[in-house]
């Protein structure tokens, strides 16, 4: 069975060890972590993650049911299954010639991103976008040389009314 | 009232009816300690390692249904208990240990006798905190014991730095009566129209079959899975963690299933088409193959923990929630639906069942020259009327007493099922005796195994613990020298111990009794009188036949209908 790309948000409560409880489940039970993000929220107890992993659909199952297992989550969402927003932000330093300057702010305008820093030598690129977009834009730098890249890793919400809510589901 | 944070910690155990705290002391928990010292309520039990602790309380919650207690100091105090800790949580056993740590102003300095503890634990302990304010004593054990006995249960860790406990540094006290932890809230009800399908799939089946586990003891189950199997008369068949959990001696019971279990049990497994999991979570050594496992049933599932749904094996219908509860209201759906059961059909199920039966997979072949270990189970069972609380270690003499001993009440078998930790009974007797002093307690073990926690003998003598020790003594690492004789030709790897003490001098020198049984028509008598002797730990080392092997045996990868059988039983003719 060929793996897919799953998209998780999940609140935590912000205590110590929350971080490595969920990052131990996927070490233990032979999960993959693509990509996760975890910050405060308007809540300060509460954390919010998202996750992106690769598996199957049975093994997405059983996954969202440990997470939901562990104590300190108080709730988890495969953003997979509904409607959703996802944005992820790059940050990419290049070495740029003088004769690539002007390619590259074009490049810059096109993926609507912004230089946010400038040398002689160099330029600091920012830019948020769904993933696919970020890729694209890595892929159109051609020659250019990436000294230094960092990514977010994924964001996501669901789109319209819909909310991860601090009761957990079906268990108020 | 103002408490320090010890006698606070005195005081959350008092609240929750605690008798028994089993520990060893250490510079990190001297505070707890000076306030226990204080208290009359409470007893601590000394233990000679802290793996012994953790074991005596997960032998005591088993066998009464409370969270065990364990109190330890830092460092190796608490990495003593990893392996206790991993037993609990995979047999899902309500535990809270408390552990010290160094003074928060040290934390993280690698000072002496400083471990993470909630880092290292973390995988194995249903949840654990580090406390790390005064304030949050109280509230932090009140969470502790809602975890550790709510939902499906499981062993918790406290880890509280010694400047929390400081006898100098008072705060108000106030144990909490309720607590919500909104990230915690394990289902207890099922939705009553998936119940209801599940009793029309059950009264619909033709070839049905019950697989029960350590969901009915620990759910407290076993009142209403009794009503279920007597309303239905349908055939029913047990883990190891689920033994006693249904009478062994009644007639629908089919004994265990699984790499050891009876003929019947796993055929009748193979060739259902209904099977009802209760309180049972598909381990490997009940399923074998799982692409062979009852590849003609519909499964309904019964079990608290959502996550055990469909881990393992797809099933096709789940009730989540308290086993006990919904039984009930499966047995008044069951009793509705009850006509449509076709008894014609079930007659024939019974025929067929019967048929395996006679197969007497459990046979074995007599000696008048060699003591036969499964005799020696069989003669425990009569001596002790099949009451007594059972503990065990790991291995060969594991399995003989889950097949020969009829278990008939929950609670009475004690073993380390998932896990499989060699050095569990001994302590988990102690646990078992102080929970019930007046019962019959007997651990059942091997010579390897029992040398794995002998120390506690030590303990046994100064709280004058009078159990039973049967030391089934091959000489072997059994279970270790059986598979090396069915897959690795005979090549006996480190499987045999060339010096081994002499049980019942080394009983004797820890002022218990030593009885050494050798000559099978000692046994009867010997054994008999050993057992009888009242209020003193007797050690009862019986030297067993080296080339016993368990049957049944099903191969890993190999599915239900292949098991390997007795020679004692491969010349009778399969049904």
């Amino acid at each position: 069975m060929k793996d897919k790309r799953y998209i998780i948000s999940l609140l935590v409560e912000n205590e110590f060890g929350s971080l490595s409880r969920i990052a131990g489940l996927f070490s233990a039970r032979g999960y993959n972590i693509h990509s996760l993000n975890v910050a405060p929220t308007n809540d300060e107890s509460i954390s919010r993650m998202t996750l992106v992993t690769f598996c199957s659909d049975q093994k997405i199952n059983q996954l969202m049911k440990q997470l939901d297992k562990l104590v300190d989550v108080v709730n988890v969402k495969d953003l997979t299954q509904e409607t959703h927003l996802e944005r992820e932000m790059l940050l990419l330093k290049l070495r740029c010639k003088k004769n690539q300057r002007e390619e590259l702010k074009r490049l810059t305008d096109i993926f609507r991103a912004r230089i946010i820093d400038v040398t002689d030598t160099t330029y600091t690129i920012e830019m948020t976008g769904v993933t696919d977009k970020l890729l694209a834009f890595l892929t159109s730098l051609g020659e250019i040389n990436i000294i230094e890249m960092v990514r977010s890793g994924s964001l996501g919400i669901s789109r319209g009314v819909e909310s991860l809510e601090v009761n957990k589901r079906g268990k108020k | 009232m103002k408490l320090s944070g010890s006698e606070i910690i005195i005081e959350c155990l008092k609240k929750e009816k605690v008798k028994y705290i089993f520990g060893y002391p250490g510079g990190a928990v001297l505070h707890i300690y000076d306030a226990l010292f204080k208290d009359k309520e409470i007893k601590h039990v000394l233990v000679r390692h802290e793996q012994g602790a953790t074991h005596a309380a997960d032998g005591y919650a088993r066998a009464c249904n409370k969270p065990g207690i364990v109190l330890v100091t830092s460092g190796p105090g608490i990495t003593n208990c990893v392996t206790g800790l991993a037993t609990a949580h995979m047999d899902s056993i309500p535990m809270i240990v408390i552990s010290g740590q160094v003074s928060r102003q040290y934390v993280g300095s690698d000072a002496f006798q400083e471990a993470d503890a909630t880092g290292i634990t973390r995988p194995i302990t249903k949840h654990n905190f580090l406390i790390d304010d005064i304030n949050s004593i109280a509230e932090t054990f009140k969470k502790a014991f809602i975890i550790a006995t709510s939902g499906r249960p499981g062993p918790v860790l406290i880890d509280i730095p010694k400047d929390l406990t400081d006898p100098n540094v008072k705060i108000p006290f106030n144990y909490p009566k309720k607590i919500n932890i909104r990230s915690y809230k394990p289902q207890k009800k099922e939705n009553d129209i998936k119940i209801q399908q599940a009793a029309e799939l059950i009264c619909n089946a033709k070839k049905p079959m019950i697989y029960t586990g350590g969901g009915i003891i620990l759910g407290k189950a076993d009142k209403q899975l009794h009503q279920l199997v007597k309303k239905l008369k349908y055939p029913i068949t047990s883990t190891l963690m689920g033994l006693g959990g249904f009478p062994s001696s009644n007639q629908e019971f089919l004994g265990m299933l699984g790499m050891h279990g009876t003929y019947e049990a796993n055929m009748a497994m193979h060739e259902c088409d209904v099977l009802l999991a209760i309180g049972a979570r598909f381990d490997d050594r009940v399923t074998g193959d799982t692409s062979k496992f009852c590849p003609k049933a519909k499964i309904i599932h019964i079990d608290i923990d959502p996550s055990s749904i469909s881990k393992i094996i797809q099933v096709d219908l789940s009730l989540i929630g308290e086993t006990a509860s919904i039984l009930k209201k499966l047995n008044s759906y069951i009793t509705r639906h009850i006509k449509k059961i076709d008894y014609s059909s079930i007659d024939k199920w019974w025929n067929k069942i019967n048929k395996w039966k006679k197969k007497k997979c459990l046979a074995y072949t007599k000696s008048n020259k060699i003591i036969k270990p499964q005799l020696v189970i069989e003669k425990l069972y009569e001596f002790t009327q099949g009451d007594a609380y059972v503990t065990s270690d790991v291995g060969q003499h594991q399995m003989w007493v889950a097949q020969y001993y009829k278990f008939d009440k929950p609670n009475r078998w004690i073993n380390s099922g998932g896990l499989g930790t060699m050095g569990f009974g001994l302590p988990a007797a102690m646990g078992a005796q102080l929970a019930f002093p007046k019962s019959n307690v007997v651990c059942v073990t091997g010579e390897a195994s029992i040398l794995m926690c002998i120390q506690e003998l030590s303990t046994c003598l100064q709280y004058r613990l009078p159990i039973k020790i049967v030391n089934l003594n091959n000489r072997y690492m059994g279970m270790v020298r059986q598979w090396q004789e069915f897959f690795y030709e005979g090549r006996y790897a480190m499987s045999y111990v060339d010096a081994i003490p002499d049980f019942s001098k080394l009983a004797e020198s820890f002022g218990h009794v030593g009885v050494r049984i050798d000559k099978p028509e000692q046994l009867d008598t010997m054994l008999k009188d050993a057992l009888n002797i009242k209020n003193k730990l007797v050690f009862i080392d019986v030297i067993t036949d080296q080339t016993e092997n368990v049957y049944p045996m099903i191969q890993s990868g190999k599915g239900h209908h292949e098991m390997h059988l007795s020679p004692t039983n491969e010349d009778t003719e399969l049904a």
